[in-house]
């Protein structure tokens, strides 16, 4: 995704400047204002099941601080939080606590699937009969990170994805179309496509 | 002990005891209905003493099931492992968990996993598998899951 | 599943001196269940009166997995399982494997797999100082202990590949050489981490506070230690020899010095301080080898394909919790016909219930903490 990264400027401070003789003028849209704000203030839910959990511990630390970027406060309950970050497997027993705790996060309210077994199961996904394949069985997800476990950059990485997408200023939906898996080719355009 | 001593040790202290010498460890064979007395002997014998009880499982051959104790005493330092042979139709066994309490947590998970009843269980309910769970034990030969399992 | 918080119905409940008893789920989703741990607790006022674990939220049935996974295969789904000392779980499969075919291990491959081996329990251990710290509620040893891991993720990372699940033994030794840079990064290590270990006695050891939390609390005796099952610090702060290394050794462990630390306290203080001094001891063990690896090969030639003889395998080895034994049934063919963990957490939570009955809850939460339970490891 680095060709749809966007430069600098669109993570400054939305607005113009009017320069008058006593101070200035600052005129901005209101959405973009909120957005701005929302996006630098993301407070992700404590909600780790397995390995990727020590990874998203090491991101918190001190080497890959993600509290430069307004993630400081992670918030147990998740009636506090903004973003769920999945970071483990969901076997059928969590299931239902996983959308429990969905439910009960406030709008607007964000899912990011870290490790390839939030993604789609990961190394559990042949001849086991407790995991659930994917955690976007259960819940809208976001952002998808891979990784066995992901590097703390590439959780970074997508974090800051995922700010960007809050301000352009997009629906859920839209945000979901953007990042939405791509469906295997088959047959003819497999054929075409190896070529 | 060595595997001899305990060999001719346990062959006057449970007649009814078949053995097998392949293998790193002693392995007894007895009979269900042996089970506390033997159990009982092995662990408060002074020159046993096996109070350590490491590893309890169960393996399903497709047509019997055995269970497994490994058992070991920290005061000598010698290992050996039981095993019982149960009926594949209807699995059940007394409990060890009053000698050794670490079994009372594996049993049930023997008991979820393979449908062995314990008699006599202080609490014998399901352990890992989800609440409600309906249908066979899954760690059987002969379990099927055509919803949940993808197979390769 | 969900237990809906309830006040038990008791005799004269409502009368001024009748409290009923209450039932509140410490749920999967907590930050001080180091996990998904669901523990229901049974109350009278603070006061606990009966901790009913609930387990299975990360069971990802892998004994049933690994019955169709060759034996090259099923070695790697255990670094997943206690994550944390994910080279020791890697290394007792390696073991039987290797028992069961009458493999031979190249020197030089054994002191490798050793030096892993500590480095990784060194980096467990200082994990558990940090988070537990983060439980009771000392926020400062988290950073603290971080920052030391990661250089032991960095040296492990530019060896093995990866830095947190490193599938880098194979039965017959390990998979590759070290990096020529392995021995300087080590001695740097070592040089800068006996300062540190001194610091972090200063931050929490010495602290009145911390150990008011955990004087006194979760007593486990020394017969009830061996008679749940507990292995690894928990036990030997209760005065119970179980260490697997000085046992029954296996690689070099019989040729190197190192002590066994046994408290007979059997509180909670008493495992911290047998972990403190674990610490210091894997460090010792890595000083005396790092400059006497042996040249050679890392690695016996094996077929591509192993087939296991008709037989039962049982290898023990000792990680960062507990005793871990893999159990190989195997009918002669290329997959096992039924494979068994036993997981030291399994038999350590076990005796949760016995240590905590009577104390307060930020007394259970200094138990689980002490403890050092990692959940995967006990759900498999």
């Amino acid at each position: 995704m680095t060709d749809k990264f966007q430069s600098e400027s669109t993570l400054a401070f939305p607005g113009e400047v009017h320069q008058t003789p006593s101070g200035g003028v600052l005129v901005s849209k209101l959405d973009d204002v909120i957005n701005w704000a929302r996006s630098n203030s993301l407070w992700p839910l404590v909600f780790g099941t397995s390995c990727c959990a020590i990874e998203m511990m090491s991101t918190a630390a001190a080497k890959y601080d993600w509290s430069r970027f307004g993630f400081e406060v992670a918030r147990a309950t998740p009636r506090q939080a903004d973003v769920i970050i999945i970071a483990g497997t969901i076997v059928n027993k969590m299931a239902p606590v996983l959308k429990r705790l969905y439910d009960q996060m406030g709008d607007p309210k964000y899912v990011i699937a870290m490790g390839a077994c939030a993604t789609s199961g990961g190394p559990f996904f042949y001849n086991t009969y407790s995991v659930v394949k994917g955690a976007d069985h259960v819940i809208p997800v976001d952002v998808y990170v891979a990784g066995c476990p992901p590097r703390p950059e590439a959780l970074i990485n997508s974090l800051m994805l995922l700010q960007q997408k809050i301000k352009k200023g997009l629906t859920r939906e839209q945000i979901r179309e953007e990042s939405k898996l791509p469906t295997p080719l088959t047959g003819k355009e497999q054929e075409a496509f190896y070529k | 002990m060595t595997k001899e001593e305990l060999k001719i040790k346990l062959t006057e202290l449970i007649p009814t005891a078949t053995f097998d010498e392949s293998g790193e460890w002693l392995n007894i064979v007895i009979t269900p209905g042996d089970l506390l007395t033997s159990v009982e002997i092995l662990r408060n014998k002074p020159e046993l003493n096996f109070d350590y009880l490491f590893c309890q499982t169960c393996i399903d051959w497709k047509t019997h099931l055995t269970m497994v104790y490994h058992l070991e005493s920290t005061t000598y330092r010698h290992q050996v492992v039981v095993k019982i042979q149960l009926d594949r139709n209807k699995p059940e066994i007394e409990t060890v968990s009053h000698i050794w309490r670490t079994a009372e947590f594996h049993e049930r998970e023997i008991y979820e996993l393979f449908g062995v009843n314990f008699l006599n269980h202080p609490d014998l309910r399901i352990l890992i598998l989800p609440d409600g769970w309906e249908g066979k034990n899954p760690l059987r030969k002969d379990f099927e899951d055509p919803v949940n399992m993808i197979k390769l | 599943m969900y237990r809906e918080t309830e006040i038990l119905k008791q005799p004269g409940l409502g009368t001024p001196d009748v409290f009923g008893d209450m039932v509140i789920n410490v749920g999967p989703q907590h930050p001080a269940t180091h996990g998904v741990l669901h523990l229901v607790i049974t109350l009278n006022g603070e006061t606990i009166k009966k901790v009913d674990p609930h387990l299975g939220y990360i069971h990802r049935s892998i004994e049933k997995m690994c019955e169709s996974l060759s034996f090259r295969q099923f070695i790697y789904v255990t670094s997943k399982m206690d994550y944390l000392s994910s080279h020791i779980n890697n290394h007792g499969c390696c073991l039987c494997v290797e028992k069961g075919m009458q493999i031979e291990v190249p020197p030089r491959a054994q002191v490798i797999r050793v030096m892993m081996d500590e480095l990784t329990r060194l980096a467990s251990h200082q994990l558990w100082w940090g988070a537990g710290a983060m439980d009771i509620g000392a926020l400062t040893p988290f950073f603290h202990a971080f920052r030391e891991r990661e250089m032991i993720n960095d040296i492990m990372e530019e060896s093995c590949g990866t830095r947190l699940t490193m599938n880098y033994m194979v039965p017959g030794g390990v998979m590759v050489d070290v990096h020529p840079n392995f021995q300087r990064r080590v001695k740097e290590f070592i040089a800068h981490f006996k300062k540190k270990i001194d610091e972090y006695d200063e931050l929490l050891t010495g602290n009145v506070i911390f150990q008011n939390r955990v004087k006194g609390v979760g007593y486990l005796s020394k017969e009830d230690a061996i008679s749940y099952g507990c292995t690894g610090p928990t036990a030997r702060g209760s005065g119970v020899s179980c260490d697997i290394r000085k046992l029954f050794p296996y690689e070099v462990y019989s040729k190197l010095q190192f002590d066994e630390i046994i408290e007979t306290g059997g509180d909670c203080w008493s495992r911290y301080l047998v972990r403190m001094k674990e610490m210091r001891q894997s460090l010792s063990i890595v000083e005396q080898l790092i400059d006497n690896i042996p040249e050679g090969d890392v690695q016996t030639k094996t077929k591509a394909v192993l087939k296991l003889p008709k037989g039962e395998y049982y290898s023990r080895v000792e990680t960062a919790r507990g005793e871990f034994g893999v159990y190989i049934v195997s009918e002669g063919g290329t997959t096992p016909y039924r494979i068994k963990f036993r997981s030291p957490g399994f038999s350590n939570l076990s005796a949760l219930d016995h240590m905590a009955r009577g104390g307060k809850i930020g007394d259970l939460v200094a138990i689980m903490a002490m403890i050092d339970l990692v959940i995967p490891d006990i759900d498999r």
